[in-house]
């Protein structure tokens, strides 16, 4: 009994795999110690993760002295490595902030001034000749343009999956499907979480729940103001010219937001939006899309490029900003000792989670007196990718395994081996596919691949495909079979 | 890698992929067909109901059995299914495919286009609301009940008229599903009059002509839609918006011709599907082109033709028999609204191939402010209307140098 309580003692759990999540139970592998990764979804990253902007942030938009600004720069100076390591796309691409009028000038001329008291590196000022010979297809009325060359761009479901693949690989135990409902606290101190599956003993939390964050630190009697659902809508264009995605485009900002972006994708789209409108706390699922939303979107990406290629867009969607009460990240420890918060993960919360796991990874293992464990390997090994494979090493691939032949997604090329191989690291839903090798995210946004990745969920999980679920329970591709 | 060398390379064994590779290959040209899928057949593989082959064979037949008609036409072709034709080079026929047993480059002398169309999402109409599981495209849903003989859902709204959407209506009504309706946004129906008849009319299944679905509702699975009507701008009048529960909705809203693996070659402004002569020839002279990745067709038998014929000129040129020939643009008046091909080869006969924009009793369809003109009975947009062009109509309309078609209502 005392051995277990010892045990417990050195046991993290951590609440959430979003990217937030996923990172901070990576870097918490790095030391000896029990890491438990608690997520209600049945996969990584399908909360705030999946449906943002996914830009890496300079930083120049954050206040200088806040969390935010601070591992926003410190953040993206890490992307580069940590993608590596993973296997995940990021490409710095840069971003140009376009001042349309006169009065925006100022704005402009702030925001290198901010960027540079937080360290931004490369920030320019540019005069709007020079921004309409570098950006042909922008709005011609740009008198002036920051140009921050550190912008980059990511996937940022991509990164929480493999995070969490190489966090699996290093010892860290994945529970998925498993919501937790109670935290144990006592004599001010946290010794268990509880789920629906039952009560593990733990020496530290951490609440990195996205949009329930405010409700898990209330388990804990961690007193929090809630956390306001910001919704951003987006449309989605595919196969977009080169022409007209050299980097990414911002308005200056409003008050409220970085404004309506037009954002090119790793994959060749284009993202517009998002747009911002706050909703009541309880409207912590409402991902709907409004009529009004993508027609301000819409209007908003115009601004900045007129001639949008709008028949290319192939989808609507919406992502939910968990904006908290005064603005900054909540992060570290709290007055209940060993539960840590990882909170508060308005935006730039993808550019700072490398920078925010690593930094409270330090902080728990020091509290916890945890030791460096020498066996953590950084590396994962990415799978496969046909698409962009130079032809004798698709060649190679096939000659080991034929299904890397059968092309399975045509719009963004990818095959029956790749599909197997995300099945064989976790997917188990169309969506779990999908986000994992992008069949299905193309052109015909799965129209004429997602019969044949149901066979194969099916074949390859041993269930009938009445059992296989676009994205988890309630959520059934077909209902029975015809008479 | 491999270098396979042949005189014709036909991309795609859809209907019309097969009829130009059976025409190139009895022209006497060595000639390869490529089909992605594991068999032949196309969109035909999936459409059991019978509708198909009046015209080629004088005779009512499904779809695979049509499809078994034309591969049975393939002798001394050489067929690889399960290969996907990756690229072309922009400069010559060669091309590049990948199939299990590994990467394969093809060297072909004349290449012909065969790839078929894609089905236009829903997230192309930018509907808002909700994303859940529940919504198919509608020939998405016909491969799952056709050939997976699985059930999509159990109460079924259709948006959107063509055929795929009228013809998988009276599939899941016969299948037990409960068919809401049919929604179209025009004020008349997309598909063909004898689908609206044997689809929908004989089983009862409303068609709500001028609505809209305007909002998508459901977490997990699909609960329902918003319709709407539409005023004649086709902008939704909120007072009439009513909620229907739905666990599925097939989509069935346009087809887009698939293009994407010959980027270099120019495509057509109105129809999206790859610009070509009326001898099927693209820009590019050795790319030749037929069926749905030029415009969406509505028979079978159309496309079947126009393979025909493109699998003979491909053959002639790999014999360098076609020789070159300017061609005349032809211009897209009033009335109409797709038209294949893009320009005449004077001195040719020419098929035109042309959509209406509207529905008319009696239309008279001009080429060249009235150089050549018909008088076409009961135009429907969902049906293509042919015009066939003698030689010496296509001299006339090149010498006068006009080739603009106009649909005027008589
Ligand atoms: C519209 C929009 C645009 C944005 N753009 C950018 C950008 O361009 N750049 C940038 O840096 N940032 C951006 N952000 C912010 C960024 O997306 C977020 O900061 C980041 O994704 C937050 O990740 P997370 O892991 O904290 O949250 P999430 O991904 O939501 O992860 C939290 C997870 O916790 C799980 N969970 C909740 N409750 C429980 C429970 N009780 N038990 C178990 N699991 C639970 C949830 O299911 C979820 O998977 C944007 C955000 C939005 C919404
Ligand atoms: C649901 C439905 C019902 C219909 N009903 C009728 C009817 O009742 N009567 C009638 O006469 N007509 C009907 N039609 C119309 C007619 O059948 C089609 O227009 C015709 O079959 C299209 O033939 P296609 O060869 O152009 O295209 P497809 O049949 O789509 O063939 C294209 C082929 O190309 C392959 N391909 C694509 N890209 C590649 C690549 N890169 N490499 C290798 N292969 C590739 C595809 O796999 C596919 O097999 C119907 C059509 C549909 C969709």
């Amino acid at each position: 009994m005392a051995s277990n309580a010892k045990r417990a003692r050195r046991r993290v759990a951590v609440i959430g795999a979003g990217v937030v999540g996923a990172l901070i139970a990576r870097e918490l592998s790095r030391y000896g110690g029990e890491v438990f990764l608690f997520e209600r979804e049945v996969d990584v990253g399908w909360g705030v993760t999946k449906a943002n902007s996914a830009i890496v942030h300079a930083g120049f938009h954050e206040q200088p002295g806040t969390a935010s600004g601070r591992l926003c720069v410190a953040g993206n100076a890490l992307f580069p490595e940590v993608c590596r390591e993973l296997g995940v796309p990021f490409q710095r691409i840069g971003a140009y902030v376009l001042a349309l009028a006169d009065g925006e000038r100022a704005a402009v001329e702030d925001l290198r001034a901010r960027g540079e008291e937080l360290g931004v590196p490369g920030l320019a000022l540019l005069d709007g000749d020079e921004v309409r010979r570098r950006l042909p297809h922008v709005n011609p009325d740009v008198v002036a343009a920051l140009w921050a060359p550190t912008v980059g761009i990511t996937e940022p479901w991509a990164l929480a999956l493999a995070a969490v693949e190489n966090a699996v690989d290093n010892g860290v135990a994945l529970h998925l499907g498993e919501e937790v409902t109670g935290v144990a606290v006592e004599g001010g101190r946290v010794r268990a979480v509880t789920t629906g599956w039952g009560t593990y003993g733990v020496g530290a939390v951490v609440n990195a729940a996205g949009l329930a964050a405010d409700r898990i630190a209330a388990l804990a009697g961690v007193p929090v103001p809630r956390i306001t659902p910001r919704r951003g809508e987006y449309l989605l264009l595919v196969d977009v010219p080169p022409s007209l995605r050299p980097a990414v485009l911002f308005p200056v900002p409003t008050p409220h937001s970085k404004g309506i972006l037009v954002v090119p994708t790793v994959d060749g789209g284009l993202l517009l939006g998002p747009t911002a409108a706050d909703l009541a706390p309880e409207e912590g699922e409402a991902t709907e899309t409004t009529a009004e939303g993508l027609a301000r979107a819409l209007a908003g990406a115009r601004r900045l490029v007129p001639a949008l290629p709008v028949g290319n867009v192939v989808k609507a969607f919406a992502g939910l900003r968990p904006e908290p009460a005064g603005g900054d990240f909540w992060l570290g420890r709290t007055g209940v000792r060993g539960f840590y918060q990882a909170a508060g993960m308005r935006s730039p919360g993808l550019t700072a989670a490398p920078a925010i796991a690593r930094g409270l990874a330090a902080e728990i293992a020091c509290d916890l007196g945890l030791a460096l464990r020498p066996s953590f390997s950084p590396l994962r090994r990415p799978p496969p990718r046909v698409a962009g494979l130079p032809p004798a090493e698709w060649d190679a691939l096939i000659a080991r395994d034929p299904r890397y032949g059968r092309i399975v997604c045509r719009c963004n090329r990818v095959t029956e081996g790749e599909i197997v191989e995300a099945i064989r690291r976790g997917a188990r839903t169309v969506d779990g596919v999908k986000f994992r090798t992008r069949a299905g995210f193309g052109r015909c946004q799965g129209g004429t691949c997602t019969d044949r990745v149901l066979a194969l969920l099916a074949r390859e999980t041993g269930r009938d495909p009445e059992e296989v679920s676009v994205q988890g329970p309630g959520s059934a591709l077909v209902v029975g079979r015809v008479r | 890698m491999r270098t396979h060398r042949v005189d014709v390379l036909v991309v795609g064994g859809g209907a019309a992929g097969m009829a130009a590779a059976a025409s190139a290959g009895g022209e006497g040209a060595r000639t390869l067909l490529v089909e992605e899928g594991s068999r032949l057949g196309g969109v035909l593989d999936q459409c059991i109901h019978p509708g198909f082959g009046l015209h080629r064979y004088r005779e009512e037949l499904t779809g695979p059995e049509f499809a078994a008609r034309l591969v049975a036409e393939l002798a001394g072709v050489e067929v690889w299914t399960g290969q996907s034709l990756l690229e072309v080079e922009p400069e010559r026929p060669r091309a590049r495919a990948v199939g299990t047993a590994g990467a394969v480059e093809i060297a072909a002398q004349a290449v012909v286009w065969a790839t078929g169309a894609r089905e236009r999402p829903l997230g192309a109409l930018r509907v808002p609301g909700a994303r859940p599981a529940g919504i198919f495209v509608a020939g998405l849903a016909q491969r799952l009940v056709n050939i997976h003989g699985l059930l999509p859902g159990r109460r079924a709204l259709v948006v959107g008229s063509g055929d795929i959407g009228l013809i998988m209506a009276r599939r899941l009504h016969l299948e037990g599903v409960e068919v809401m309706g049919v929604v179209e946004i025009r004020p008349y129906p997309g598909g063909l009059l004898r689908n609206v008849i044997q689809c929908l009319d004989d089983f009862g299944i409303p068609l709500l002509l001028s609505h809209t679905v305007v909002e998508v509702h459901g977490r997990g699975r699909l609960s329902g839609v918003t319709l709407a009507e539409v005023d004649e701008t086709g902008a939704p009048r909120p007072d009439t918006a009513r909620f229907v529960a739905a666990d599925t909705l097939l989509v069935s809203v346009g087809l887009v011709p698939e293009v994407e693996g010959i980027p270099f070659a120019p495509r057509d402004p109105t129809t999206g599907g790859l610009a070509v002569t009326s001898r099927l020839q693209a820009a590019v002279p050795w790319l030749f082109a037929a069926g749905n990745c030029l415009a969406p067709f509505d028979l079978v038998d159309t496309v079947a033709a126009l393979g025909a014929r493109a699998g003979t000129a491909a053959a002639r040129y790999a014999r360098r028999e076609l020789s070159p020939a300017p061609a005349v643009a032809i211009g897209r008046g009033p009335g109409v609204a797709a038209l294949v091909p893009s320009s005449l080869v004077p001195g040719e006969e020419a098929t035109l191939y042309l959509r209406a924009s509207r529905p008319l009793a009696r239309a008279w369809v001009a080429v060249g402010a009235g150089i050549v003109g018909r008088t076409v009975h009961g135009v429907r947009p969902a049906e293509m209307i042919g015009v066939r062009l003698s030689p010496e109509e296509t001299e006339a309309l090149a010498r006068a140098g006009n080739a603009t078609v106009e649909v005027i209502p008589a």
